[in-house]
């Protein structure tokens, strides 16, 4: 490198060590001017306060690390319920976008144009405040499905009581292992023999069928308790026993998901129109189906476009999700930079965790998407 | 080559004027907040969302309320003038952060005083100017009368960031029964989840309960039961490290306590300076040299008195008439049976 090069960077180092020695040097000053100590030790303290819904056992008299994680668990779940939802949402969304069909193809237009234009947080309240106060309230709830109910206090499931479960599990996983073969099989017949095996269906039955024999030859139990009414007052009821979902956590999943799967579905439009139409017509011509045309010309291709934009709404989903806050579903900014943050006063502190956590999710979920894209890539021969 | 340089020098001199800057305030004089104060001319105040009777705004942006009070008193003292004051509506959340980081001077904004918070975080507690306690309210329809009718499984709405969070798990935990706490951000969310039947008691402190069930949809159908489950001082809070604002802050509430011990109106507190009691003298300002103590004249708690009235008054124009709480409970002066007892200003 020239030495005109070398200096502008030097430069530049220096001012960047200079900008954050300042900042750190000037909050250093001011917290001790306030008498205010730096330390994470308060981590370790008892957080003395409750959390209306968690994943792992946690009441007040857990650590703040602990209401950290349950926080952490939260968002991820909120985060990985809404990419899959919204994927499955926006690739059948993106498809029908392209449909021949008039209806279907308006339908889908106007719904991408209408969730995509109105800001996120107003849908959040309104899923929450104005859909689920349409609700009624746990006496007046129907059954649904035969055995749920859904009330403004949340939705009551049957909850499952597994006996063995760990049984259940390697069931589970030995009917994967035994699907990988058959794709195996299948991948090698169509080679060899040109033959197609129906493998999705086979899988199906194998995923099915082996944790149910697993079941009848006692290998493991399941039953249910089913949500029982109970009066708490006059005019106030709850449900007892099954499973409870709050409704702060299906409005924001609702919202994140109708959101973020307009922008898949447009990704997957782009996608599936960068595809040269001769490509279609190619296919056509040696007699593939629409869906195979689908599944083995124009997808394998697209997904090389789709991919890369929609890692980015993967990533808007998750930040998007901190604005939980605003409707009480106890996510990790609610729980620890809202309530921790408070009860301590820790905020430098709990600001650096909090943002050093959304960005390792962030570059978690991109390091992943990037392996994928890389993996789905065409292989130049 | 030259332009780098040029640029390079450019940026030290300015990194140079800035550090120069910090360290200039940070070794400044002790008042450094009521300075800067007297230099932008107005108060800089952290306040409430909006909580009728302590701190509330009206349509054309007029802050009221017995916190808001407090900084008009101190602006009297300081700037001469009770609407020198630039309001910042604070969350629960945000409060403290925005008082240590010095984006306000006061934080007068229902917050409950605890050691925690006075020794811990950098934040000094200047006195109480409202002794409430945390309690439940309830639709009237539910039929309950008493927290002890509560039963397993009850739902309780709350905000987050707040004392209450704490008292309520306190007081489920001992009453051994099993709650689910939804704790939103806002107050006003608080309020409509509630409203809606999301929850089957919205828990805060007494006043607040008070003050929002005036924002209900039908007022008359929720009761506050009559327990109370804490203690919950509340009152302004300044920065710790400026200890001649600090005292200011103290005074300034002090003042109006006092006045209305001594029957200080906002009305008669000209004819009191020739009043015959030498502490009512004192507190009009026409003997001894009070305000010298924080560098301001001698009229100082005179307009305070004038301009913002005594404490009686403001209770009685934000709380009383306002029909949040008519009766003044433990929020009377010691003289009428209340706890209201403030140190002698003299």
């Amino acid at each position: 490198m020239k030495r005109n090069k070398i200096l502008p960077q030097l430069i530049t180092i220096f001012f960047i060590i200079l900008v954050f020695g300042f900042f750190t040097i000037n909050a250093q000053i001011n917290m001790e001017n306030r008498g205010i100590e730096f330390g994470f030790g308060f981590l370790k303290q008892e957080a003395s306060f409750d959390i209306q819904f968690s994943l792992i056992e946690y009441d007040g008299s857990h650590s703040y690390a602990r209401a950290y994680l349950v926080g952490l668990l939260n968002t991820l779940l909120v985060a990985f319920i809404g990419i899959i939802l919204s994927t499955i949402l926006g690739i059948v969304v993106g498809i029908a976008r392209l449909s021949p069909n008039y209806l279907i193809k308006k339908t889908a237009t106007f719904y991408v144009e209408f969730f995509r234009n109105i800001p996120l947080l107003l849908q959040i309240f309104f899923w929450y405040f104005a859909a689920l106060r349409a609700l009624p309230l746990p006496q007046d709830a129907n059954l649904l499905l035969g055995s749920s109910f859904m009330t403004i206090k949340g939705l009551y499931t049957p909850a499952p009581l597994w006996e063995n479960f760990d049984v259940f599990l390697i069931s589970l996983f030995f009917s994967l292992i035994l699907i990988f073969f058959v794709y195996r099989y299948a991948k090698k017949r169509q080679e060899e023999e040109g033959k197609q095996l129906p493998k999705f269906l086979i899988s199906l039955c194998i995923f099915i069928g082996i944790p149910l024999l697993t079941f009848f030859a006692g290998g493991f139990g399941l039953s249910f308790t089913f949500p029982e009414l109970k009066q708490l007052a006059t005019t106030s009821y709850t449900y007892n026993g099954g499973m409870g979902i709050p409704p702060e956590l299906t409005a924001l999943t609702i919202a994140l998901t109708l959101y973020t799967a307009t922008f898949i579905a447009e990704n997957v439009r782009a996608g599936i129109q960068g595809i040269g139409k001769g490509q279609k017509e190619a296919a056509a011509s040696i007699g593939l189906t629409t869906s195979q045309i689908l599944k083995l010309v124009i997808m394998p291709q697209a997904l090389r476009i789709i991919i890369p934009p929609t890692t980015n709404q993967y990533l808007n989903l998750t930040k998007n999700s901190s604005l939980a806050a605003a409707i009480a579903y106890p996510d990790l900014v609610l729980v620890f930079a809202g309530t921790a943050m408070m009860q301590t006063g820790r905020a430098i502190e709990i600001v650096a965790i909090t943002m050093a956590t959304y960005l390792s999710i962030s570059l978690a979920i991109s390091l992943f998407m990037n392996w994928y894209n890389k993996r789905i890539a065409i292989k130049e021969k | 080559m030259r332009k780098t340089l040029k640029n390079l020098f450019s940026f030290l001199a300015v990194f140079t004027l800035m550090f120069a800057i910090g360290t200039e305030v940070m070794a400044a004089k002790k008042s450094k907040t009521l300075k800067n104060t007297l230099k932008k001319g107005f108060v800089r105040c952290g306040v409430s969302q909006g909580l009728p009777g302590f701190s509330n705004a009206d349509a054309s942006g007029n802050w009221t309320g017995v916190d808001v009070d407090v900084c008009r008193a101190v602006a009297a003292a300081a700037l001469g003038d009770a609407n020198k004051v630039k309001f910042t509506p604070l969350s629960a959340k945000e409060r403290f952060t925005a008082l240590t980081s010095g984006e306000i001077d006061i934080l007068s904004r229902n917050t409950t005083w605890t050691l925690s918070r006075d020794a811990d975080i950098g934040l000094t507690f200047v006195g109480v100017n409202f002794y409430d306690g945390q309690g439940f309210m309830v639709r009237k329809s539910s039929g309950i009368t008493s927290t002890s009718q509560f039963k397993n499984g009850i739902t309780a709405c709350t905000n987050i960031g707040t004392t209450t969070e704490l008292n309520m798990r306190d007081f489920f935990t001992s009453k051994g029964i099993s709650y689910e706490p939804v704790a939103f951000e806002k107050a006003d969310e608080v309020v409509a989840a509630y409203d809606a039947g999301r929850c089957d008691t919205y828990t805060t402190d007494k006043s607040g309960l008070a003050a929002q069930r005036t924002k209900m949809k039908n007022p008359d159908e929720h009761i506050v039961l009559p327990e109370t489950i804490s203690k919950e001082p509340l009152g302004p809070v300044v920065r710790q490290g400026d200890s001649v604002w600090e005292d200011l802050v103290r005074w300034s509430l002090n003042v109006m306590i006092e006045a209305e011990e001594y029957g200080i109106t906002s009305s008669n507190a000209d004819s009191m300076k020739t009043s015959d009691n030498p502490q009512i003298k004192r507190l009009v300002g026409s003997e001894g040299e009070l305000g010298a103590a924080f560098g301001l004249d001698n009229e100082w708690s005179l307009r305070i008195i004038k301009q913002v009235g005594n404490y009686g008054e403001s209770y009685k124009r934000n709380i009383a008439d306002t029909g949040i709480l008519p009766d003044r409970g433990p929020n009377q002066l010691w003289t009428k049976g209340g706890i209201l007892y403030v140190p002698p200003a003299r």
